[in-house]
């Protein structure tokens, strides 16, 4: 591989897995989403190198990770704020950094948030499987060699982007703990006193969380009808609840279909924040409507384009 | 035309499921599959996931404004014509009692059925792909005999081996990967239900029928 840059992972954090932004139509094969649960900041983070979005990166859960480039390349950092270094000196989230070939990055523990994405000029080369690089850790397959990466791992890169980059940054999203949501489908079944409760409190983000979903803890949520539902379509948002009455926001890995009532659904401009719900913190939710929700993806879609604009500018 | 009603509505703002509201059936089941068929080459269609007795379109909400698919998909119900189609016939090898199904005396048990009744039964039936979900690969199958039907075993496995042939209360179905698992295990297939390499991963598809060929029976002694 002529052009490929490595990156070697001298240690790998917890859960640090090749993702892109996601798998789409292979749904009714069971198949996962995927894709990096805080998209928006694996888009910065490739806009900042001059990648397309949907490039793959590094997602790493709960930082630990140290990495070191076997070549000269730029790299960002968005997600969590990780404390990074190179080669012991700190590195920006949101900015722009050429590393020089033996130098090391440290992704550090987040005291905040959950996710940092590590985006490369010429994004991580690893095969797309059903149209994506994305690791889907659960099936095994995708990424590298489907599974999260290991002590000792080598990655390679994609050819690097024509344009010279330098060192520039963006203003990062603002993470808070609230959650917007639509109202679910089997809301109704739920007394509004329950609904209410479901709004009124903060929910503890427990540790069995992972890439399939984040279990709440709280009030327990009782449905007041009985009775099986049909399996129906699920999707990376929608929060189930089991009969425990403890929710579960389904994430990147979720099944494509199941058949636990569906109390809300979070708004899609809202999902990345999936990727910054720490166990141990909690979360709240906001119920609002569907015109609601499409401001709010509107507001989302100029950020992004502004990102795009100031990068376009200053070359 | 028969009009049975459906019920329609939004997951989020990228889906809309359609369900019908009659009990469970397979000429329901054909015609969300041929509902779904029709919007397969629609641009803005992201995803055309069939469920029991129901169907969920996933849409790019900037390319597909949801009121409007919301009426079609009504329409579409209305006036869909299910084509005899019958879907292709996959044929799963199973090897049967012993090592391989160690749940086959249970199954027994609770049937009353004996062990070659219990084959016979199982590879003499015809099934059909309702949908596919909970793993990639994994077909919830309809047409069990009712006679076959045995509940969940009461402690689940740790680790039920990749192609298990199993049932799970009136269904039976094949384990694409090991995984955890309470069905009762009466068989295994060396199949690959699910291989991501390949150009469809998934071995059979919603619609498709499926026999179970008997491979290799293991009798106790």
């Amino acid at each position: 591989m002529p052009n490929s840059k490595l990156l070697e992972i001298i240690q790998a954090g917890p859960l640090v897995t090749v993702q892109d932004l996601d798998r789409h139509g292979s749904r009714h094969q069971g198949v996962s989403r995927a894709g990096a649960l805080d998209d928006l900041s694996l888009r910065i983070a490739n806009r900042l190198v001059g990648n397309a979005d949907d490039a793959a990166g590094l997602e790493m859960f709960f930082g630990n990770t140290r990495i070191r480039f076997l070549k000269e390349i730029w790299f960002a950092l968005a997600g969590c704020e990780c404390f990074a270094t190179l080669n012991g000196k700190p590195v920006y989230l949101g900015w722009t950094k050429r590393a020089r070939a033996g130098d090391e990055l440290f992704i550090n523990m987040p005291r905040n948030g959950l996710c940092a994405y590590l985006a490369l000029d010429g994004g991580i080369d690893v095969a797309a499987l059903m149209g994506s690089r994305s690791t889907d850790v659960q099936g095994g397959f995708g990424g590298w060699q489907g599974r999260k990466l290991q002590t000792g791992d080598l990655l390679p890169v994609g050819k690097k982007n024509r344009k010279q980059l330098k060192t520039r940054g963006v203003l990062l999203p603002i993470l808070n703990q609230e959650v917007r949501v639509l109202a679910g489908p089997e809301a109704e079944q739920f007394a509004p006193s329950v609904q209410d409760a479901f709004f009124s409190h903060g929910w503890k983000i427990t540790a069995d969380s992972n890439r399939m979903g984040f279990r709440l803890e709280g009030d327990t949520l009782i449905r007041r009808e009985s009775g099986d539902l049909l399996s129906h379509g699920v999707f990376p948002g929608t929060i189930q609840v089991p009969p425990n009455g403890q929710p579960i926001i389904l994430a990147a890995e979720a099944q494509a279909t199941g058949g636990y009532p569906r109390i809300a659904s979070v708004i899609q401009p809202d999902l990345w924040k999936l990727g910054q719900l720490r166990p141990g913190a909690f979360v709240h939710f906001r119920k609002v409507d569907r015109a609601e929700a499409a401001i709010a993806k509107q507001q989302q879609q100029r950020y992004l384009e502004r990102i795009a604009l100031a990068l376009s500018i200053e070359n | 035309m028969k009009q049975e009603t459906v019920q329609i509505y939004c997951v989020n703002e990228q889906a809309i499921t359609i369900q019908a509201t009659a009990p469970v059936s397979l000429e329901q089941q054909q015609r969300m599959w041929a509902l779904g068929a029709s919007f397969q080459a629609r641009d803005g269609i992201t995803e055309i996931v069939p469920g029991m007795n129901n169907l969920t379109l996933a849409f790019d909400e900037s390319l597909v404004d949801g009121d409007a698919l919301m009426h079609e998909l009504q329409q579409g119900w209305n006036n869909i014509t299910v084509c005899a189609q019958s879907g292709r016939l996959v044929e799963i090898p199973v090897r049967y009692g012993g090592e391989w199904g160690p749940d086959l005396a249970d199954i027994a048990a609770h049937t009353g059925l004996n062990v070659d009744e219990i084959i016979r039964i199982h590879s003499e039936a015809e099934y059909t792909v309702f949908f596919i979900g909970f793993q990639p690969g994994f077909a919830y199958l309809g047409g069990m005999p009712a006679e076959l039907t045995t509940p969940r075993r009461s402690s689940p496995r740790q680790t039920v081996p990749a192609g298990s042939v199993a049932i799970g209360g009136a269904q039976t179905g094949v384990y694409p990967k090991t995984s955890p698992g309470g069905w009762q295990i009466l068989g295994h297939t060396d199949v690959v239900l699910f291989d991501p390499s390949r150009e469809d991963p998934s071995l059979w598809m919603p619609g498709d029928r499926v026999k179970f060929v008997v491979a290799e029976v293991a009798h106790a002694e």
